[in-house]
């Protein structure tokens, strides 16, 4: 680890102190502590979030009027198995969208690029701190959107499924969350970016919906459903957020730059 | 060229080095050729008409666009190689506030804090100067103009940097809140605790701060003088 170099400050204007203690960073990726920095940037991302309202309630409602639609484009109260699970994911995914969308428009419209890019943080941080956000929006949109695809559609009862689900979907949502952030900030920088955001996300989700559902389907039969998700699956889905993690961590500084 | 340097022998180092600057957006060359060079301490105003390439010239010196061609050195580090060991050092009070409206002022201030490892202490400090604290906790949208623009102000001094980029800094400030800000951003009165270079549409304020003059029309430079040697006729021309 490198060490920091103390800044030395000019004397404060008009009697006012000095600021406390900036530090000039050593190196172009050791620039200030990362957690701190993304926990401000998080807290921030949440603060905004709940003021505006502008991405957790409409990927709800979203996903509610989808199932909506499905229950009566299908002409069926219930639906179980493979159609369940693909209904979920694509729902699911389709919302996300939405989010993914709204990722980082505060920042492009407000300045806050700018004024994160001033600052002496590893770019890194910003990358960490969306996707976590994003991930906990997803959190929040799956509260309200499983119990009630289990209302409006779902055959099974969902009790039994619940704990497979979860791990199905928990590693579902980090890849959803890593490569939304990926791609959200590819397009918030291009005027096209409503159209350029879901044509990038949708093709790099497909394989998240195949592991997702395929993992989700057989806890979702009616007759003799599974205990567990198919583990190849989930280690699909697993190595899938590795890879895509490991791609946002090397590419993610080079998209904030000019 | 013409240089705005008048350094010697035992004098304070460049905090602004310059030289053949070129900034295209596309086809257009926003900035064209451009050096000059800035003591530690200066002052250098920045004058000309709209799209005139005084913006573009303080995002390059902010590390927010890269040189296209030429050189430029800040604070003795080489943009945009060491842009890293820069940022942090200089403080951009630009067009825009860089806040988050529907944020209040201490939270924007607390946020901008953190990524500049300063105390949350200086934020109350600077809420008082800058008679703020009364509205700290509304949210920016609610403000005006002119409050916006001192928290903005705050934000760009919040980390006590050795060098000011300053775009129009006065801009939607009444009397009072010039009075407030002068002092955080460097006075008219002579008070130069850093090295500043501003943006400025003002001839008689702007040769007031001024210890150096750069004149730009169609991102060349037309003017780079001492101010002593430029008066308020010579601005103009830049503006016919």
């Amino acid at each position: 680890m490198s060490a920091e170099l103390e800044v030395a400050k000019a004397p404060g204007a008009a009697g006012l102190p000095d600021a406390p203690q900036a530090a000039t960073p050593s190196s172009p990726r050791r620039q200030g502590a990362l957690w701190p920095t993304v926990r401000a940037l998080l807290r921030k991302e949440l603060l905004v979030e709940l003021r505006t309202l502008e991405s957790v309630p409409g990927m709800s409602l979203f996903a509610l009027s989808t199932f909506v639609v499905f229950h009566f484009a299908l002409d069926r109260s219930s639906a179980e198995g493979d159609l369940a699970a693909g209904i979920l994911w694509v729902t699911l995914l389709l919302a996300a969208i939405l989010g993914v969308n709204r990722l980082f428009v505060a920042d492009a419209e407000q300045g806050g690029f700018d004024g994160f890019l001033l600052a002496p943080v590893d770019r890194s941080a910003m990358f960490l701190a969306k996707a976590l956000s994003l991930l906990a929006y997803l959190l929040a949109l799956e509260l309200v959107a499983v119990p009630a695809f289990a209302l409006l559609l779902l055959g099974p009862p969902l009790w039994p499924a619940l704990p497979g689900l979860l791990a199905t979907l928990a590693l579902g949502d980090v890849g959803v969350a890593v490569i939304g952030t990926l791609v959200a900030a590819l397009a918030v920088r291009t005027r096209a970016r409503d159209l350029l955001g879901p044509l990038l996300a949708l093709p790099l989700f497909v394989p998240i919906v195949i592991g997702g559902s395929r993992a989700t389907s057989p806890l979702l039969v009616a007759a003799h459903p599974a205990t567990a998700p198919a583990i190849r699956w989930l280690l699909t889905l697993g190595l899938y957020d590795l890879v895509f993690g490991l791609i946002a961590y090397a590419v993610f500084d080079f998209l904030l730059e000019d | 060229m013409p240089s705005g340097s008048n350094e010697q022998a035992g004098s304070p180092a460049a905090a602004v080095e310059v030289e053949g600057l070129t900034r295209r957006y596309g086809e257009r060359e926003a900035l064209s050729d451009l050096g000059l060079t800035l003591v530690e301490g200066q002052t250098l105003v920045v004058f000309g008409p709209n799209g005139a390439g005084k913006t573009t010239l303080l995002r390059v010196l902010a590390t927010l666009l890269r040189p296209h061609a030429g050189s430029v050195r800040v604070l003795g580090s080489a943009l945009p190689a060491q842009a890293w060991a820069v940022r942090g050092r200089i403080g951009v009070l630009a067009h825009e506030p860089l806040l988050y409206r529907e944020l209040t002022a201490r939270e924007n201030l607390r946020y901008h804090a953190s990524l500049h490892g300063v105390h949350r202490e200086r934020v109350d400090e600077l809420l008082d100067a800058l008679a703020m604290r009364d509205r700290a906790e509304e949210p920016l949208r609610t403000l005006s103009r002119g409050m916006v623009q001192r928290v903005a102000v705050a934000r760009c001094v919040l980390h006590d940097p050795e060098l000011l980029l300053l775009d129009e800094p006065y801009s939607n400030l009444d009397p009072a809140a010039v009075a407030l800000v002068e002092p955080l951003i460097g006075g008219r009165a002579g008070i130069r605790p850093r090295t500043r270079v501003i943006c400025s549409h003002d001839p008689g304020g702007g040769l007031a701060d001024a210890d150096v003059v750069l004149g730009l029309r169609g991102g060349r430079c037309q003017l780079l003088r001492a101010a002593g040697e430029v008066n308020s006729g010579d601005v103009a021309e830049l503006y016919t």
